[in-house]
């Protein structure tokens, strides 16, 4: 079980508020994904529900008991730190048997839950290593391991694999993707990085400066963002934003289309620019067009060998079906 | 620095360093060479270096007369007891600093240091009467007690400065790993910070094992350590230098050679934490 | 980041160092305060109460206060000045490549673990004796009259001695700091074409401060209560009554302690202002 309310919940340090008051419920069994730029309050949301924290007013309930003055070690929840936070001098054995020594379990129980959990984790050559001897990567596993030995309600993540380089970055994606659907737990995940909350998420947070921006799967957040910051801020590249007198024909204050949603034509189209910086990945091409009447530069995305280079003139046509209005208070017009 | 250095300029910065290093230690050697000869050769003109009948004759003499060994286990007592229990006192202590500050944590740490100003006189009688009041003055006891008191700023000071090298992160996973606070210093902090309690230690044993205001005003004899020990051999005997070189050399060396042991915990401890 | 729980753990986990502290700095003090304003004088049977301030006025203005004071300020000035310059220098020539550098380094360590008793003994009698002192055999062999120390020069020699005993100190910590300045940013400043000077002036010196006032401030904490030094040697004659040593004097030697106690309670006012001081300078390098 692992079902989290958070009701009213508000936080501030001194003057300053972090967090005015919020709503929110995570389901049991949910990944949910607290995505936002730093500064957003996304940790510290994170160390309230984990109780590192006081919450300045408001309650939170994990499985319907009012946890909001519960300390950490009694509220049934692992976290996996940004720098892993694991014991320097213990192995990893004595790092991931920690919680359950601590919860006064027997030895050959302790010893056959963190075996069992090495395996999972492909951790078994290495119990007897100290942190200081493992890589990264291994040391996010022990972490991982320190936290589902003691079969949590709930999962809470701290920005990861921020820590990682690029390549175990996609590898450790999927380890705790899998991990999530095998043990159907309840899993909060703290990330900067909107392709890791895209492509983890069931259920995505977008937080600007401690406020809910909006809450919902991956593709109802990429198919109908709210407002322009969860539009730009969703989907890479990001959405194109344009303002002005092209939005005005559109009865909207801005407008937003993505760069898969503009068609490159040889002649007429909507709009007609000249090709500044192109980024070849090899599947796609993404170019950055000028267009006259367009403040900032357009990016379209072509296919993987396109005839096109730096200074060639291009016609784009947006896909109307696409195209996101906003008003002037930046929110989406239905 | 990364660069290399000629053999030349090294030859001489060598000498330069180990002239200045062996001056600074001639004392000390000098002392130890004195506690080997004989009266006459200690004070002959001119001095003797190694060209003497080596002898251990003022040992004896010296143990004989003032029984080191009493004054040795009174050292050790003191310097020991005090240092540990002033690590028991200041682990909580440090800990609540470093890890939970409050606006007026500095404060605290300020006011602490600041009780190590008070020039002791200004409190010495008063501390007398209370001892001799409770019959503890002369005590191991009544001893270890103040020379924990007057060290103790010094130890949270510097478990405080090693405590704030751990990364809080780690603390909050025991918590979240469901340990209690006890179980959290315990099980955690403490084996963590083992290298800075380790130099905390010995700087507190020398400390105290050094002090000698306290011990040279409130003890007599049954609880007086070596530095009590050394001042009776202040008034001039006439031809006493090997016999005072013995006895210095005894009340010294149990620290000089745990320092020289422990010489890397020393150096961090030395330096107090506070510059890196 | 802390919590509600955490702060009160906190608050319960600082209590007793708090308190033994308090309680070891204020009874004392009371009890002082309390004397310093009797006649007590335990010798004669004097125990007289409610003397007002007639023991602070008699303390300082007596000669001996302002002496007292005086040769304070020159004793830790003094021991400061050598043991900062001296380490300063002593960190930069350490830091140098040399061979055996371990070795040197306890060599130069060694005088910090002696204990005071047993260095102002060695000192005043192998080293200053007019007669069989290592100096006077010195001076007698290059031909010059040998001097008593101790009684021709004695603050020069305690400061000597003091300072022998805490050059170790300064120099660890000097060294400590020189030795985590990063390199690149001395090879930039060559680069840029600064001479040896001006890369210390600029570079180096700087980088020390906080070391130094590191130095300082410990090194004061404990030279404005040096006692056994003085004890051992000259016992307060000849110009080297420090005003701790003057306290002592009235309360143990004279057995006036209603005057002691003022004198005390004065010196613990000095200190407090001299310690304010300090923390003021060191608070904010604490921050750092």
């Amino acid at each position: 079980m692992g079902r989290i309310i958070l009701d009213k919940v508000r936080k501030a340090f001194g003057e300053t508020e972090v967090i005015p008051p919020l709503d929110l419920t995570i389901e049991d069994g949910e990944f949910v994904v607290f995505v936002g730029p730093s500064g957003c309050g996304k940790s510290t949301l994170l160390r309230l529900i984990a109780g590192l924290e006081d919450v300045s007013g408001g309650a939170i309930r994990i499985d319907g008991v009012d946890a909001t003055s519960t300390p950490p070690a009694q509220r049934k929840l692992a976290m996996v730190f940004q720098s892993y936070a694991l014991y320097p001098h213990m192995s990893v054995r004595k790092n991931i048997a920690f919680p359950l020594r601590m919860a006064g379990m027997t030895a050959e129980e302790q010893d056959k839950r963190v075996n069992a959990a090495a395996k999972v984790l492909n951790l078994t050559d290495y119990l007897d290593r100290r942190p200081g001897q493992l890589s990264g990567g291994q040391r996010q596993r022990v972490a991982i391991g320190r936290a589902i030995v003691r079969e949590p309600s709930a999962f809470l993540f701290d920005e990861p694999l921020s820590n990682l380089d690029a390549a175990l970055r996609v590898g450790m994606r999927l380890e705790i993707s899998e991990l999530h659907k095998r043990l159907a737990t309840t899993m909060i995940y703290v990330t900067h990085d909107q392709v890791e909350a895209m492509t983890m998420a069931d259920k995505i947070v977008v937080l600007r400066a401690g406020h809910i921006e909006q809450v919902g799967s991956p593709l109802d957040l990429y198919r109908a963002p709210r407002n322009t910051f969860v539009a730009g801020f969703i989907g890479s590249p990001k959405m194109n934003l344009i303002g002005g007198a092209e939005a005005a024909k559109h009865g909207a204050t801005t407008i937003g289309i993505r760069p898969e949603h503009l068609t490159v034509t040889p002649a007429g189209g909507t709009w007609t620019g000249r090709i500044g910086v192109s980024e070849h990945l090899g599947s796609d091409t993404f170019f950055h067009v000028a267009i006259d009447g367009i403040a900032d530069p357009v990016t379209v995305r072509a296919g993987g060998e396109v005839a096109l280079h730096y200074g060639d003139t291009i016609h784009l046509t947006p896909d109307l079906a696409h195209l996101h209005r906003f008003d002037a208070q930046g929110l989406r017009i239905a | 620095m990364a660069r290399s250095v000629t053999t030349r300029r090294k030859t001489i910065t060598t000498a330069l360093a180990w002239a200045i290093g062996l001056m600074i230690f001639f004392p000390i050697l000098w002392t130890v060479l004195t506690s080997f000869k004989t009266e006459a050769q200690a004070i002959s003109d001119p001095p003797v270096f190694l060209n003497f009948d080596w002898t251990l004759e003022n040992y004896a003499v010296v143990q004989e007369r003032s029984n080191y060994l009493r004054y040795l286990w009174n050292s050790v007592a003191l310097a020991v007891g005090s240092t540990l229990l002033g690590i028991v006192i200041a682990v909580p202590a440090a800990w609540s600093m470093a890890f939970v500050p409050s606006r007026r944590t500095k404060d605290i740490l300020m006011w602490m240091l600041s009780t190590k100003m008070l020039p002791a006189v200004g409190v010495l009688y008063p501390i007398r009467l209370v001892l001799i009041h409770f019959g503890l003055l002369d005590t191991k006891l009544a001893m270890i007690a103040i020379l924990t008191m007057i060290n103790l700023p010094i130890i949270i000071w510097m478990l405080y400065t090693y405590f704030r090298e751990i990364p809080g992160e780690i603390l909050e996973a025991a918590r979240m790993d469901g340990a209690g606070l006890r179980a959290e210093i315990l099980y955690v902090l403490t084996p963590m910070a083992i290298p800075g309690i380790a130099s905390t230690i010995l700087l507190n044993i020398i400390l105290a094992w050094n002090e000698a205001f306290w011990t040279l005003t409130l003890t007599t004899t049954s609880a007086a350590p070596l530095t009590a020990f050394i001042a009776s051999y202040s008034s001039p005997e006439g031809l006493f230098y090997a016999k005072l070189s013995a006895a210095s050399t005894m009340a010294i060396a149990p620290i000089l050679i745990m320092g020289w042991f422990s010489q890397k915990q020393l150096v961090r401890g030395l330096t107090f934490g506070a510059v890196k | 980041m802390a919590t509600h729980h955490s702060r009160i753990a906190a608050r319960a986990m600082m209590a007793p160092a708090v308190f033994l502290l308090l309680v070891w700095m204020l009874v004392p003090l009371i009890l002082t305060l309390y004397f310093s304003t009797m006649d007590y004088r335990p010798l004669r049977g004097i125990y007289e109460c409610c003397q007002g301030f007639d023991n602070y006025v008699r303390f300082v203005t007596s000669s001996s206060f302002l002496e007292s004071i005086l040769t304070t300020l020159r004793l830790v000035g003094g021991v400061l000045l050598i043991t900062v310059l001296g380490g300063v220098l002593l960190a930069l020539l350490l830091d140098q490549p040399i061979w055996g550098q371990g070795v040197v380094r306890i060599l130069v360590i060694a005088p910090f673990f002696v204990m005071p008793t047993v260095s102002a003994l060695v000192w005043k009698n192998m080293f200053m004796n007019p007669v069989n002192g290592l100096f006077a055999h010195l001076a007698t062999a290059l031909g010059l009259q040998p001097i008593d120390w101790l009684a021709e020069a004695p603050m020069l020699s305690i400061i000597l001695i003091v300072s022998w005993q805490w050059l170790p100190f300064a120099t660890l910590i000097l060294l400590t700091a020189v030795q985590s300045l990063d390199s690149e940013q001395l090879e930039a400043a060559e680069m840029d074409g600064a001479g040896a000077l001006s890369r210390f002036g600029h570079i180096i010196l700087p980088h020390l401060a906080r070391a130094i006032t590191v130095v300082i401030l410990i090194q004061t904490i404990f030279l404005l209560s040096i006692f056994a030094e003085i004890f051992v040697t000259t016992g307060g004659a000849f110009g080297t009554r420090t005003l701790t040593y003057l306290v002592y004097q009235r309360i143990i030697e004279s057995q006036n302690i209603g005057l002691g106690s003022a004198g005390g309670i004065i010196a613990v006012i000095l200190a407090n202002i001299i310690a304010i001081g300090l923390m003021r300078v060191v608070g904010k390098n604490l921050d750092a």
